[in-house]
This record gives structure tokens, sequence and C-alpha cells, in this order.
């Protein structure tokens, strides 16, 4: 079957068991602290550099998921989810524990850049300092913000002061020196090319781009406070909508239902596992239109042709999501267990929406190509622009269609099975061209990939015998997870490994909830692919990139 | 338009008629139904406000701002299948220099609430503001978030509130209509109860807060201050 891993001999890519894992670690391990998805060590704050690197070196651990931060009664602490690009379902987690008086920890910068935006977030958000880190500052609030929001002596009642940094603008006389001829450029937060509200900081020298620093943090929504404030049952899952909101809601609900029901150990019934993967494809296609619509826009100027088009078969899919749940962006469908309801009645009438939409995508595909990906002007503006290596990029820890167009074969909904995907017939598409064009094509063939899987599951689902039809399974009223129980789970959204992050503290809501979004850590990619290029190319680095601010701030 | 009338396709025709009526003077392209409704009057009597606000109502240009999850739902508005263009105000415009409406759609955080209210103040006068979604009413899903303005309304005056999370696009097309009306009636928008202000640093009431932050932000650099305690 398609679904195959192609062979690695790799000494990296063996799997060790936790013993083994503790043998190579050796005197680094103060202790074991095991979670449900992965073994768990927990060393002293001043050798995170040296377990991370042997682990990325020699086991082969070479992606850095996330860094989850949080605070107990008696201490701070951090913790590195490790996987492999390989095989995401080896999985380490380094747990870092850090004084309750001065939380200070080594920073994991050098031996992963990715740590460095998740390492100011847990300063921001949490307060844990960060030796030897770069560039320790505030991530996603204020500068002149007070205290770490989700610490636990935080009070939200204290007034706050933001401000407006003005810039020097850069036309003024004195603003240009001898030595450097460079001028400085906002771009954003308002701007129709940022895709929401995003601020680059952007060197200019000429017309090239010495240095772009992404400013984030204009949506940032106190998610995970709003996930940690709700129930597990039915409080916790409308939100995960609003994390990446161009329409993937079902593959965000399914984030949080995969961890939440590994935690509280919920077994699925098959029917809904097939209804949720169609349901999920179908977001998939939606969210790429949206990415194909905007990066055209990004491109051509073309809020015409492409953009009109694209948006037209995101209405069709729309509709047919709308039947499914009774909502066009906001779904809340899925539940702890399943789904909330079955399929709308007619149910021919559904599937036969469903194949007609299925039946004319080809045909609008094909029309993207002549539009778009043919267009020899497009073409110019994006191949071999925006290049990013796959060393860059998994040092990054990019994931999703991004990592995919630059050669790495990670899509977790094969390499880390879950709903009914390991049963169906597709393919994960690659490409090796690592520039913008590359990360264009990934989508496009992702919607005839995630086609296939539709049409796939409507055949199922046409004839699943009636009596079987079961769309939830038995979950307690009110959940309360073992206390002190930690997991990880990702599922493959639209944008990448979006994975959840819960500590069950034997209450029924969440100790700590945190989101990996994996637009955050694709976004971190855009200097090491516009630095030294030209600023339309900034911008269609960035278009290629599809990020939402919903997710990367959170 | 009418389409009892359709295409002619005799080409010899329409080129002549059409050169024909241009090159007698003939013609009757500025003679509208409308036109003819009146008579053969060519003046017509009406109050001059009235007139302008009947023209500042009909078209609208909006300002190209997206914020949230909103957003998606307000690029739907615009596209093909709901087309806000039909109604005289489907032009969105980058700029906010040159737009008279400007949609909110989405949350206000404590970090964009200042370049909202910038944006606000780059638009020219008269300008209209529609918040749409329960962010822009109350901070919606969110109300409870440290880090969530209570509403748009805590920092510019809003015309039309379109509730929803998010507003279908019929709802917010209905929203924009709504305000249209309001405009060519000349009726005035509500106005907010003191909101969130962008001030100069020195300006602030010196307390703890404004103490702490002394040596970190500059006299004369703009601020605004948020009093979470008192927010609804």
């Amino acid at each position: 079957m398609s679904l195959e891993r192609p062979d690695t001999a790799d000494d990296a890519a063996v799997e060790r068991t936790p013993d083994e894992l503790e043998a190579l670690l050796g005197d680094l391990v103060v202790d074991r602290d095991d979670h449900l998805n992965a073994p768990g060590f927990v060393i002293r704050p001043d050798t995170v550099q040296e377990t991370l690197s042997l682990l990325k070196e020699q086991a082969g651990y070479d992606h850095l998921s996330v860094v989850s931060a949080q605070e107990y009664e008696n201490r701070y602490e951090s913790i590195y989810h490790l996987k492999k690009y390989d095989d995401p379902t080896q999985e380490v987690s380094i747990v870092v524990p850090a004084d309750k008086d001065h939380p200070v920890s080594e920073s994991a910068e050098p031996v992963f850049r990715t740590a460095d935006w998740h390492e100011r977030e847990a300063y921001d958000l949490i307060g844990i300092e960060y030796d030897d880190h770069p560039d320790l500052r505030r991530i996603l609030l204020p500068e002149t913000w007070q205290g770490h929001p989700l610490s636990m002596d935080y009070d939200q009642d204290r007034p706050q002061i933001a401000t407006l940094p003005e810039h020097a603008n850069p036309l003024q006389e004195h603003h240009k020196d001898d030595e450097s001829d460079t001028m400085f450029l906002n771009i954003g937060p308002h701007h129709p090319a940022t895709h929401g509200v995003l601020h680059l900081k952007t060197v200019l020298d000429g017309e090239q781009v010495v240095d772009v620093e992404p400013d984030i943090g204009y949506l940032h929504r106190s998610e995970e406070q709003m996930a940690q404030s709700g129930t597990y049952r039915h409080q916790i899952m409308p939100y995960p909508d609003r994390w990446d909101y161009i329409s993937a809601g079902l593959l965000n609900e399914w984030a949080y239902a995969r961890a939440a029901e590994d935690l509280a150990d919920i077994e699925v019934p098959e029917y809904a596992q097939v209804i949720r993967t169609m349901g999920a494809e179908m977001c998939r296609i939606a969210a790429h239109m949206l990415a194909l619509a905007t990066f055209a826009l990004d491109i051509n100027g073309d809020f015409t042709a492409t953009f009109m088009y694209a948006i037209n078969d995101r209405e069709r899919v729309q509709n047919l999501l709308e039947d499914l749940t009774g909502q066009r962006l906001m779904f809340n469908y899925f539940r702890l267990g399943g789904v909330v309801w079955d399929l709308p009645e007619p149910r021919e009438e559904f599937f036969s929406n469903t194949r007609d939409f299925l039946d004319q995508l080809p045909e609008s595909v094909e029309e993207y190509h002549n539009l778009v990906t043919s267009n020899e002007i497009f073409q110019m503006r994006t191949i071999d622009t925006g290049i990013l290596p796959p060393e860059v990029a998994k040092n990054y820890g990019a994931t999703g269609p991004v990592a995919r167009a630059s050669g790495i074969d990670y899509d977790l909904r094969r390499d880390d099975p879950y709903g009914y995907y390991d049963e169906l017939d597709w393919d994960v598409v690659t490409e090796e061209g690592c520039d913008n064009f590359s990360r264009l094509l990934v989508r496009m063939r992702e919607v005839e990939e995630s086609a296939k899987i539709i049409e796939q599951c409507v055949d199922l689902l046409e004839d699943w015998p009636e009596d079987e039809r079961n769309i939830q399974a038995n979950v307690p009223r009110t959940l309360r997870p073992d206390d002190d129980t930690e997991i990880y789970r990702a599922v493959e959204g639209a944008k990448g490994e979006l994975g959840i992050y819960i500590r069950a503290d034997g209450t029924d809501k969440p100790a700590r909830f945190k989101i990996r979004s994996p637009c955050f850590s694709n976004l971190q990619t855009l200097p090491e692919m516009s630095n030294g290029e030209y600023i339309p190319d900034v911008i269609a680095a960035l278009g290629s990139l599809d990020i939402v601010l919903g997710e990367v701030d959170r | 338009m009418s389409s009892d009338q359709p295409f002619i396709t005799d080409e010899s025709r329409v080129v002549t008629e059409t050169r024909d009526s241009r090159m007698s003077g003939q013609g009757d392209r500025f003679n509208s139904r409308l036109r003819e409704a009146f008579g053969s009057s060519p003046f017509i009597l009406t109050k001059f406000d009235k007139f302008l606000n009947w023209c500042r109502g009909s078209s609208m240009f909006m300002l190209q701002f997206g914020i949230a999850c909103c957003s998606i739902e307000m690029m739907h508005t615009y596209a093909v299948k709901h087309d806000l263009d039909r109604f005289g105000s489907g032009v969105p415009r980058a700029s906010p220099r040159q737009a008279d409406v400007m949609i909110v759609p989405g949350t206000i955080v404590s970090k964009f609430a200042p370049r909202m209210k910038r944006v606000y103040d780059q638009m020219p006068e008269p300008k209209f503001v529609v918040g749409m979604g329960s962010c822009t009413i109350s901070g919606g899903p969110f109300q409870e978030g440290y880090n969530v303005i209570k509403g748009a309304e805590e920092v510019i005056p809003i015309d039309i509130h379109v509730p929803g999370c998010p507003p279908r696009p019929e709802a917010l097309v209905y929203g924009v209509v709504k305000l249209q009306e309001r405009i060519a009636n000349g009726e005035a928008a509500p106005v907010t109860v003191k909101p969130y202000e962008l001030e100069e640093f020195s300006d602030l009431e010196r307390d703890e807060l404004v103490d702490k932050l002394a040596d970190q932000i500059d006299d004369d650099e703009l601020v605004m201050r948020y009093n979470f305690a008192d927010s609804p």
C-alpha cells in the first residue's frame, strides 16, 4: 500500500526502549516522570543543552515539537517534547524543573533553533527565565505588560498599559548615516499582505531585505487560559475552531479530541471515525483553497479571478460542512468519544451533493493550474524564491505543507495514524523544490488527496449497516482524568502538526493546557527564507507559509 | 436592469445605430428611465443635506481590515456568492485614508487596540464603523481572557453591531445595508461613554503602575491604559 514508509537504514532511526534511553543519558537523568505518550526524564536545569544535543545527535530525536512550561505549587517546569521526523511515534519528554523563587533554566536554542520562540513564550506567559537565550523578551504580550498571566499569583484585574511605539520616519535626513544605507520598514499590523494582524519589522538595503523580524501577539486571545477554565466534556470543544479559523475547525477539534480521549481512555466507534475523517478532509480542502486564494492575491494582486474562483469552491465545501455540522465556520461538531450527530437526512442527498462536489473538483484544480501555477509571471515570482532547505526546516520544527515542500516526508495522518486514515488509500504529497512554488503545489496536490479520502469515506458510509451507526461512545457525564497524568498528542492540521499538551490534576478541568501551533513554528522560518531576497519575495514567502494569526498567537 | 430586451446579436444594426445617433447627437444614452419619469423638467427639488446623505449612503468604501475569524466570513461577503458590491459598498480599500466604513471583524486584544485606534483616527470624516461578531460586542467567547478588550466599543465608537460567532455573510450584508439606510436618513451614531484613549504617557494619572513603567516608556510616547477591573 502507498502508506508504507520508505526504508531507512539509519542508525538514528532505531527505536530505543525507555531504559536504553536512560542508559544513553546516564547521569543526566535525575528522575523519571513518564507521560502517557512518552517516557519522561527529569534533568537538572543546567544540563538542558547537553541532554538535548545527546538525544538529537545520538538517538535521532531531531524534532522539538513544543516547549510547554507550567508552574506548580513548589516549582516551575519546562517540558521539551521531542520526536523524530522519521517516526513521530518515537517520542521522549525532557522535564526540566526550575526553582520556585528564581526560575532559571538553560536555553535549548543552540540545539534547536525553534526553542527561541517557544522559550520566549514560556517566559512571557509563565515567567521562567532561560539562560543563554539570544533574545529573551516578551513575545505575545506588550513589552510593558506587568506579571506573567499563566503563573499562579497573576491578578487579571490589574490595570495594564500598552504602548503605540512610533518608528522614526525613514525619509528623515538624520536617519541616514554614512556607515550603512539601510532603511527601516514597518509592514503591518494592519496590512493586506500580512494575512491578519502580523507585524513585520523589516530592514532594507536598497530593494533587498537585510533582516525581517515577525512581531506577533496582536491576536493573543488567551486561548490556553480559556481551555484551562473549561471542563473537559463540553466547554473546551468550541475553542479549537477558533485557533485556525480558516475553516479548519474539525481538524483542530480533532487535536483536542485525540488528546482528551487518550487521556481519559475513551474508544471512539469506527463509524464516528469515518465521519470525522471525511469532515476533517473537507476542512482541509476549504483551508487550502483559501491559502491558494490569498497566495494568488499576494502574488498577482488578483482579487478578481483566482480569489473569486477559490472562494467559490470554498462556498461549495462549506455548504457540505454546513449540512453536516450546522455551522459554516465554527463547527463544534466533535464530542469526546465521537461526533455530535449523524449525517444529515436524507442521507442520499448528502452523499450525492458530496459526490457532485468531488466530481467537479478535478476540473477546478485544472483551472487553478491554468490560472496560477502555469502562469509564467507567477512562476517567475515564486520558483526559487523563499528557499527553505530541509535541515533548516527541521531545525525550526516546521511541519505540514511547509515541511513537505522541502522534501521532508512527514505527515502525522500516516506516521502516527489516528481516525480512519490507515485504512484508506491515499498518498503523502512531497515536493523537492523547497521554494514558494513547491509550497503552493503541495497544497494543491493535497486537495486532490483529500478528495480521494472523502470519496472512500462516502463509499464506506453509504454501505454502513443501519444498526451499526454508532456515533458516540459511552462517556461519563463528568470527566476527571487521574491526578498528575500528562499527555501530548498531535494531529495533522491544515498547517501542520497541531498538538495539545494536557496535564490533569484530578479535577474536571485541565491544570495545564498547551497548544502546539504549527504556524507558530512555521512563521519562525520567515527570516531564513527572506533575508537577502527582495521585498516582494518576503510577501510571497509569507503567503506561501500560509499562517493564520489566530493560531500563531492563540 | 431589465432583461426582457435580449442582447442584440445582429452586429451591423447595433454598430450603425449607435454610431448614427451619436453623430447626430440624438442618442438616448443619457435618457434613463428615471429621467423620463421626471418629465420635461430638468430640475428636481430636494434638501442639500438629504441629497448628500443619499449619496454618502449609496456608495461606501470599506476598509480592508482583517483581524480574526470574522474576517474570513467578511471575505466571503465581499466575494462571489454574497457580493456586498450589489449594495454599493463592496470595494475594500487597503488604506484607511480612502475608506468610509471600517468593519471590525474580530477580537481586540491589548496589543492591537492602540493600533486599531490609530487606523480609525486615520480615516477621514465622515466615518462609520460596523462591529462584526460577538467579540466586538463584549469580547465574545474570550470575554474572560486576561488579554482581551471587552468589546470594540471600549476603543472606538460603533454604529452597527452584527451579532454572531461569526455572523453569517447574510447577517453582515444586512448590517451594512442597515448602516447605509441610516446614513441615507441622516441618523446619527450613538456615542460611547469614555472609551480607552491614546494619550501621551506623561498625561497619565500617576500611580504605582505608571511609576513602575516610568523608566521604560518615554514621556511623549503614546500609550493606552486598560482598567480591566472596571471593564464590564
